[in-house]
Protein backbone atom coordinates (compact mmCIF):
# COMPACT_ATOMS: atom_id res chain seq x y z
CA UNK A 1 0.00 0.00 0.00
CA UNK A 2 1.69 2.97 -1.32
CA UNK A 3 -0.85 6.38 -0.77
CA UNK A 4 1.18 8.47 -2.53
CA UNK A 5 1.49 6.12 -5.99
CA UNK A 6 0.79 8.57 -8.80
CA UNK A 7 -0.80 6.38 -10.92
CA UNK A 8 -4.24 5.99 -9.96
CA UNK A 9 -5.61 3.36 -11.57
CA UNK A 10 -9.61 3.31 -12.28
CA UNK A 11 -9.92 0.03 -11.16
CA UNK A 12 -8.97 0.75 -7.67
CA UNK A 13 -10.49 4.03 -7.60
CA UNK A 14 -13.64 2.67 -8.63
CA UNK A 15 -13.98 -0.45 -6.17
CA UNK A 16 -12.89 2.40 -3.53
CA UNK A 17 -15.87 4.55 -4.27
CA UNK A 18 -18.02 1.39 -4.37
CA UNK A 19 -17.38 0.37 -0.78
CA UNK A 20 -17.30 3.90 0.85
CA UNK A 21 -20.51 4.26 -1.55
CA UNK A 22 -21.58 1.20 0.30
CA UNK A 23 -20.60 2.37 3.77
CA UNK A 24 -22.23 5.78 3.49
CA UNK A 25 -25.32 4.00 2.57
CA UNK A 26 -25.11 1.71 5.85
CA UNK A 27 -24.45 4.78 7.66
CA UNK A 28 -27.16 7.05 6.26
CA UNK A 29 -29.98 4.01 6.84
CA UNK A 30 -28.76 3.65 10.29
CA UNK A 31 -29.19 7.55 10.97
CA UNK A 32 -32.40 7.22 9.65
CA UNK A 33 -33.59 4.36 11.78
CA UNK A 34 -32.24 6.18 14.71
CA UNK A 35 -34.15 8.77 13.81
CA UNK A 36 -37.53 6.62 12.98
CA UNK A 37 -37.11 5.29 16.71
CA UNK A 38 -36.69 8.67 18.97
CA UNK A 39 -38.48 11.03 16.68
CA UNK A 40 -41.76 8.69 15.27
CA UNK A 41 -41.93 6.24 18.24
CA UNK A 42 -40.60 7.97 20.44
CA UNK A 43 -38.54 5.44 21.98
CA UNK A 44 -36.76 7.33 24.61
CA UNK A 45 -32.84 7.14 23.95
CA UNK A 46 -30.91 6.11 26.86
CA UNK A 47 -27.34 7.64 27.15
CA UNK A 48 -25.45 4.96 25.25
CA UNK A 49 -27.50 5.12 22.76
CA UNK A 50 -26.50 8.73 22.34
CA UNK A 51 -22.70 7.91 22.24
CA UNK A 52 -23.62 5.38 19.86
CA UNK A 53 -25.77 8.00 17.83
CA UNK A 54 -22.49 10.64 17.75
CA UNK A 55 -20.20 8.34 16.06
CA UNK A 56 -22.86 7.31 13.74
CA UNK A 57 -25.10 10.24 12.51
CA UNK A 58 -21.47 12.22 11.15
CA UNK A 59 -20.86 9.25 9.51
CA UNK A 60 -23.35 9.93 7.27
CA UNK A 61 -22.68 13.10 6.10
CA UNK A 62 -18.52 12.50 5.80
CA UNK A 63 -18.91 9.83 3.48
CA UNK A 64 -21.59 11.37 1.55
CA UNK A 65 -19.12 14.09 0.92
CA UNK A 66 -15.94 12.15 0.76
CA UNK A 67 -17.62 10.22 -2.51
CA UNK A 68 -17.94 13.30 -4.44
CA UNK A 69 -15.34 13.73 -5.46
CA UNK A 70 -13.83 10.97 -4.44
CA UNK A 71 -11.11 11.29 -1.30
CA UNK A 72 -10.10 8.17 0.35
CA UNK A 73 -8.52 9.95 2.88
CA UNK A 74 -12.19 10.30 4.24
CA UNK A 75 -11.77 6.81 5.65
CA UNK A 76 -9.23 8.22 7.87
CA UNK A 77 -11.36 10.53 9.34
CA UNK A 78 -14.40 7.98 9.51
CA UNK A 79 -12.85 5.11 11.04
CA UNK A 80 -12.37 6.73 14.36
CA UNK A 81 -15.89 7.49 14.65
CA UNK A 82 -17.00 4.06 13.58
CA UNK A 83 -14.42 2.69 15.89
CA UNK A 84 -15.84 4.64 19.35
CA UNK A 85 -19.03 4.02 17.92
CA UNK A 86 -18.78 0.21 17.56
CA UNK A 87 -16.72 -0.22 21.33
CA UNK A 88 -19.88 2.12 22.81
CA UNK A 89 -22.29 -0.95 21.35
CA UNK A 90 -20.02 -3.59 22.46
CA UNK A 91 -20.61 -2.14 26.04
CA UNK A 92 -24.18 -1.59 25.76
CA UNK A 93 -24.91 -5.05 24.03
CA UNK A 94 -22.76 -6.45 26.97
CA UNK A 95 -24.78 -4.73 29.72
CA UNK A 96 -28.19 -6.08 28.37
CA UNK A 97 -27.15 -9.40 28.36
CA UNK A 98 -25.59 -9.05 31.52
CA UNK A 99 -22.25 -9.42 31.18
CA UNK A 100 -21.13 -6.59 32.70
CA UNK A 101 -22.63 -5.99 36.22
CA UNK A 102 -25.04 -3.46 37.09
CA UNK A 103 -22.75 -1.57 39.61
CA UNK A 104 -20.92 -0.07 36.73
CA UNK A 105 -23.95 0.39 34.60
CA UNK A 106 -23.13 4.74 33.88
CA UNK A 107 -27.05 5.31 33.49
CA UNK A 108 -28.75 5.99 36.10
CA UNK A 109 -30.37 9.15 35.56
CA UNK A 110 -33.67 8.79 32.76
CA UNK A 111 -33.42 6.00 30.66
CA UNK A 112 -31.83 2.66 32.03
CA UNK A 113 -29.66 1.20 29.42
CA UNK A 114 -30.56 -2.04 30.45
CA UNK A 115 -33.74 -1.37 29.24
CA UNK A 116 -34.86 -3.68 26.14
CA UNK A 117 -36.91 -1.50 24.11
CA UNK A 118 -36.97 -3.98 21.33
CA UNK A 119 -36.00 -7.32 21.00
CA UNK A 120 -37.36 -9.26 17.72
CA UNK A 121 -37.10 -12.69 16.80
CA UNK A 122 -35.78 -12.82 20.76
CA UNK A 123 -32.18 -11.61 20.48
CA UNK A 124 -32.05 -8.73 17.89
CA UNK A 125 -31.56 -5.56 20.22
CA UNK A 126 -31.13 -2.00 19.11
CA UNK A 127 -27.30 -2.10 20.20
CA UNK A 128 -26.86 -5.20 18.49
CA UNK A 129 -27.91 -3.54 15.37
CA UNK A 130 -25.95 -0.83 15.91
CA UNK A 131 -23.10 -2.86 16.54
CA UNK A 132 -23.51 -4.85 13.25
CA UNK A 133 -23.94 -1.12 11.26
CA UNK A 134 -21.07 -0.20 12.77
CA UNK A 135 -18.65 -3.81 11.97
CA UNK A 136 -20.02 -3.60 8.20
CA UNK A 137 -18.71 0.19 8.14
CA UNK A 138 -15.41 -0.45 9.62
CA UNK A 139 -14.90 -3.46 7.38
CA UNK A 140 -16.02 -1.90 4.04
CA UNK A 141 -13.44 1.58 5.20
CA UNK A 142 -10.70 -1.22 5.69
CA UNK A 143 -11.38 -2.74 2.29
CA UNK A 144 -11.23 0.44 0.78
CA UNK A 145 -7.95 1.55 2.17
CA UNK A 146 -6.45 -1.44 1.13
CA UNK A 147 -4.96 -0.91 -2.53
CA UNK A 148 -5.27 -4.23 -4.50
CA UNK A 149 -2.20 -5.10 -5.50
CA UNK A 150 -2.03 -6.48 -9.16
CA UNK B 1 -24.92 5.00 -14.86
CA UNK B 2 -23.08 7.89 -13.23
CA UNK B 3 -22.35 7.88 -9.85
CA UNK B 4 -23.75 10.98 -8.58
CA UNK B 5 -27.33 9.43 -10.33
CA UNK B 6 -26.66 6.21 -8.09
CA UNK B 7 -25.87 8.18 -4.79
CA UNK B 8 -29.12 11.01 -5.54
CA UNK B 9 -31.15 7.71 -6.03
CA UNK B 10 -30.20 5.52 -3.09
CA UNK B 11 -30.37 9.23 -0.83
CA UNK B 12 -34.19 9.50 -2.24
CA UNK B 13 -35.71 5.64 -2.02
CA UNK B 14 -33.52 6.35 2.01
CA UNK B 15 -36.02 9.36 2.05
CA UNK B 16 -39.08 7.91 0.78
CA UNK B 17 -38.84 4.75 2.51
CA UNK B 18 -38.36 6.96 6.46
CA UNK B 19 -41.51 8.99 5.22
CA UNK B 20 -43.18 6.37 4.04
CA UNK B 21 -42.96 4.31 7.19
CA UNK B 22 -43.29 7.55 9.54
CA UNK B 23 -46.70 8.17 7.78
CA UNK B 24 -47.79 4.47 8.00
CA UNK B 25 -46.37 4.32 11.85
CA UNK B 26 -48.65 7.34 12.80
CA UNK B 27 -51.77 6.03 11.08
CA UNK B 28 -51.46 2.80 12.23
CA UNK B 29 -50.94 4.03 15.63
CA UNK B 30 -54.09 6.79 15.38
CA UNK B 31 -55.99 4.15 14.46
CA UNK B 32 -55.43 1.63 17.20
CA UNK B 33 -55.83 4.63 20.08
CA UNK B 34 -59.19 4.94 19.17
CA UNK B 35 -60.03 1.53 19.44
CA UNK B 36 -60.49 -0.42 23.04
CA UNK B 37 -57.81 -1.98 24.40
CA UNK B 38 -56.97 -5.73 24.32
CA UNK B 39 -57.80 -7.92 27.09
CA UNK B 40 -54.42 -8.03 28.46
CA UNK B 41 -54.03 -4.52 28.16
CA UNK B 42 -57.56 -4.09 30.11
CA UNK B 43 -56.39 -6.38 32.88
CA UNK B 44 -53.19 -4.10 33.36
CA UNK B 45 -55.40 -1.13 33.27
CA UNK B 46 -57.77 -1.88 36.44
CA UNK B 47 -55.27 -3.37 39.90
CA UNK B 48 -57.79 -3.41 42.84
CA UNK B 49 -54.96 -2.06 44.83
CA UNK B 50 -54.50 1.16 43.04
CA UNK B 51 -55.53 4.62 44.77
CA UNK B 52 -58.77 5.88 43.71
CA UNK B 53 -60.84 8.84 44.02
CA UNK B 54 -64.33 9.73 43.21
CA UNK B 55 -67.27 7.58 43.18
CA UNK B 56 -67.13 3.79 42.61
CA UNK B 57 -70.10 3.65 40.37
CA UNK B 58 -68.68 6.76 38.26
CA UNK B 59 -69.18 6.11 34.58
CA UNK B 60 -66.32 7.54 33.60
CA UNK B 61 -62.90 5.82 34.68
CA UNK B 62 -59.65 8.16 34.21
CA UNK B 63 -56.48 5.58 34.62
CA UNK B 64 -53.45 8.17 35.14
CA UNK B 65 -49.92 6.99 35.15
CA UNK B 66 -47.61 9.26 37.03
CA UNK B 67 -44.51 10.54 38.52
CA UNK B 68 -44.26 12.46 41.34
CA UNK B 69 -41.27 14.33 40.12
CA UNK B 70 -42.76 14.84 36.41
CA UNK B 71 -43.52 18.55 35.48
CA UNK B 72 -45.82 17.74 33.16
CA UNK B 73 -47.84 15.70 35.47
CA UNK B 74 -47.62 18.11 37.81
CA UNK B 75 -48.92 21.07 35.60
CA UNK B 76 -51.89 18.68 34.52
CA UNK B 77 -53.69 17.71 37.93
CA UNK B 78 -55.13 20.24 38.15
CA UNK B 79 -56.59 20.51 35.13
CA UNK B 80 -58.13 16.84 36.07
CA UNK B 81 -59.39 17.94 38.94
CA UNK B 82 -61.20 20.88 37.51
CA UNK B 83 -62.60 18.36 34.87
CA UNK B 84 -63.95 16.22 37.72
CA UNK B 85 -65.51 18.84 40.06
CA UNK B 86 -67.36 19.94 36.75
CA UNK B 87 -68.89 16.68 36.71
CA UNK B 88 -69.52 15.80 40.32
CA UNK B 89 -70.20 11.98 40.64
CA UNK B 90 -69.60 11.41 37.23
CA UNK B 91 -65.90 11.02 36.99
CA UNK B 92 -63.40 8.24 38.88
CA UNK B 93 -59.98 8.98 39.16
CA UNK B 94 -57.10 6.02 39.46
CA UNK B 95 -53.33 6.68 40.03
CA UNK B 96 -51.10 4.83 38.79
CA UNK B 97 -47.17 5.40 38.47
CA UNK B 98 -44.55 5.37 36.09
CA UNK B 99 -41.30 6.80 38.27
CA UNK B 100 -39.26 7.25 35.44
CA UNK B 101 -37.06 9.97 37.43
CA UNK B 102 -34.10 9.05 39.30
CA UNK B 103 -35.17 8.21 42.74
CA UNK B 104 -39.07 8.36 42.24
CA UNK B 105 -39.58 4.87 43.11
CA UNK B 106 -38.70 6.07 47.03
CA UNK B 107 -40.68 8.91 46.91
CA UNK B 108 -43.86 6.49 45.51
CA UNK B 109 -43.34 4.04 47.96
CA UNK B 110 -43.69 7.17 50.55
CA UNK B 111 -46.18 8.19 48.94
CA UNK B 112 -47.94 5.18 48.74
CA UNK B 113 -47.35 4.80 52.57
CA UNK B 114 -49.18 7.90 53.20
CA UNK B 115 -52.59 5.75 52.63
CA UNK B 116 -52.24 4.07 55.73
CA UNK B 117 -53.05 7.32 57.53
CA UNK B 118 -55.42 8.38 54.84
CA UNK B 119 -53.48 11.31 53.61
CA UNK B 120 -53.10 10.76 50.31
CA UNK B 121 -54.14 12.71 48.08
CA UNK B 122 -53.19 16.23 50.36
CA UNK B 123 -49.82 14.26 50.13
CA UNK B 124 -49.90 14.08 46.61
CA UNK B 125 -51.36 17.32 45.99
CA UNK B 126 -48.36 18.86 48.42
CA UNK B 127 -45.47 16.76 46.37
CA UNK B 128 -47.24 17.98 43.19
CA UNK B 129 -46.79 21.55 44.63
CA UNK B 130 -43.70 21.72 45.91
CA UNK B 131 -41.93 19.51 43.07
CA UNK B 132 -38.96 22.15 42.63
CA UNK B 133 -37.96 22.11 46.34
CA UNK B 134 -37.80 18.09 46.36
CA UNK B 135 -36.74 16.71 42.65
CA UNK B 136 -33.96 19.44 41.66
CA UNK B 137 -31.99 18.45 38.18
CA UNK B 138 -35.29 15.88 37.68
CA UNK B 139 -33.77 14.00 40.39
CA UNK B 140 -36.33 13.23 42.87
CA UNK B 141 -35.05 12.83 46.50
CA UNK B 142 -36.88 11.24 49.21
CA UNK B 143 -34.79 13.11 52.01
CA UNK B 144 -36.43 16.25 50.80
CA UNK B 145 -40.01 15.13 50.65
CA UNK B 146 -40.69 15.24 54.68
CA UNK B 147 -40.63 18.90 55.00
CA UNK B 148 -43.35 19.07 52.12
CA UNK B 149 -45.44 16.75 53.99
CA UNK B 150 -45.34 18.92 57.76
CA UNK B 151 -48.76 20.17 58.47
CA UNK B 152 -50.77 17.70 56.77
CA UNK B 153 -51.03 15.82 60.31
CA UNK B 154 -48.88 12.53 58.75
CA UNK B 155 -46.94 10.60 61.41
CA UNK B 156 -43.95 11.05 59.71
CA UNK B 157 -41.89 8.47 61.45
CA UNK B 158 -44.72 5.32 60.59
CA UNK B 159 -44.97 6.43 56.94
CA UNK B 160 -40.69 6.19 56.66
CA UNK B 161 -41.59 2.23 58.32
CA UNK B 162 -44.42 1.50 56.15
CA UNK B 163 -42.74 2.86 52.61
CA UNK B 164 -40.29 -0.39 53.49
CA UNK B 165 -43.27 -2.83 53.26
CA UNK B 166 -42.92 -5.45 50.42
CA UNK B 167 -46.86 -4.75 49.43
CA UNK B 168 -45.30 -1.19 48.45
CA UNK B 169 -42.83 -2.74 46.61
CA UNK B 170 -44.92 -5.48 44.92
CA UNK B 171 -47.72 -3.00 43.66
CA UNK B 172 -44.94 -0.25 42.58
CA UNK B 173 -43.15 -3.13 40.64
CA UNK B 174 -46.75 -4.13 38.96
CA UNK B 175 -47.00 -1.05 38.03
CA UNK B 176 -44.16 -0.26 36.37
CA UNK B 177 -44.80 -3.81 34.72
CA UNK B 178 -48.15 -2.57 33.71
CA UNK B 179 -47.41 0.91 32.00
CA UNK B 180 -44.71 -1.24 29.64
CA UNK B 181 -47.37 -3.45 28.94
CA UNK B 182 -49.51 -0.50 28.67
CA UNK B 183 -46.84 1.29 26.42
CA UNK B 184 -46.65 3.85 28.87
CA UNK B 185 -43.79 6.09 28.07
CA UNK B 186 -43.80 8.68 29.23
CA UNK B 187 -45.64 10.65 31.71
CA UNK B 188 -48.32 11.54 32.30
CA UNK B 189 -50.33 9.20 30.36
CA UNK B 190 -54.38 8.80 30.95
CA UNK B 191 -56.44 6.04 29.92
CA UNK B 192 -60.42 7.42 29.92
CA UNK B 193 -62.64 4.30 30.17
CA UNK B 194 -60.02 2.07 28.76
CA UNK B 195 -58.94 4.51 25.86
CA UNK B 196 -55.77 6.11 24.96
CA UNK B 197 -54.87 9.46 23.86
CA UNK B 198 -54.39 9.71 19.63
CA UNK B 199 -51.77 11.85 21.00
CA UNK B 200 -50.42 14.06 23.77
CA UNK B 201 -51.84 17.32 24.98
CA UNK B 202 -54.77 19.37 27.32
CA UNK B 203 -56.90 19.42 24.13
CA UNK B 204 -56.58 15.87 23.49
CA UNK B 205 -56.95 14.46 27.06
CA UNK B 206 -60.48 17.02 27.21
CA UNK B 207 -61.82 15.30 24.12
CA UNK B 208 -61.29 12.19 25.32
CA UNK B 209 -62.76 12.62 28.53
CA UNK B 210 -65.64 15.00 27.15
CA UNK B 211 -66.55 11.84 24.64
CA UNK B 212 -66.87 9.63 27.74
CA UNK B 213 -68.92 11.86 29.52
CA UNK B 214 -71.49 12.19 26.52
CA UNK B 215 -71.24 8.23 25.72
CA UNK B 216 -71.95 7.66 29.24
CA UNK B 217 -75.17 10.79 30.02
CA UNK B 218 -77.97 9.45 31.10
CA UNK B 219 -80.88 9.55 29.15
Amino acid sequence: MNPTDPISSADTDQRAWTLIFLAWLVAAASTLGALFLGEVMHVPACVLCWYQRIGMFPLAIILGVGLFPLDRRVVRYALPLAAIGWLVAAFHQLLIAGVIPESIRPCTQGVPCTDKVIEWFGFITIPLLSIAAFSTIIVLLLLAAIRKNP
Amino acid sequence: MKKSTVFIIALVLLGVAFLVGSVMYIADKESKAGQQLSDAKTAALGRMYAPMIGKLEAPVVIVEFLDPACGTCAAFYPLVKEIMDANPGRIRLVIRYAPFHKGADKVVAALEATRKQGKYWKALEALLASQEAWAPNHTAQVDLIWKQWEGLGLDLDKVRADMQSPEIAKAIAQDIEDARTLEVKATPEYFVNGRGMPNFGETPLRRLIADALRETAPR
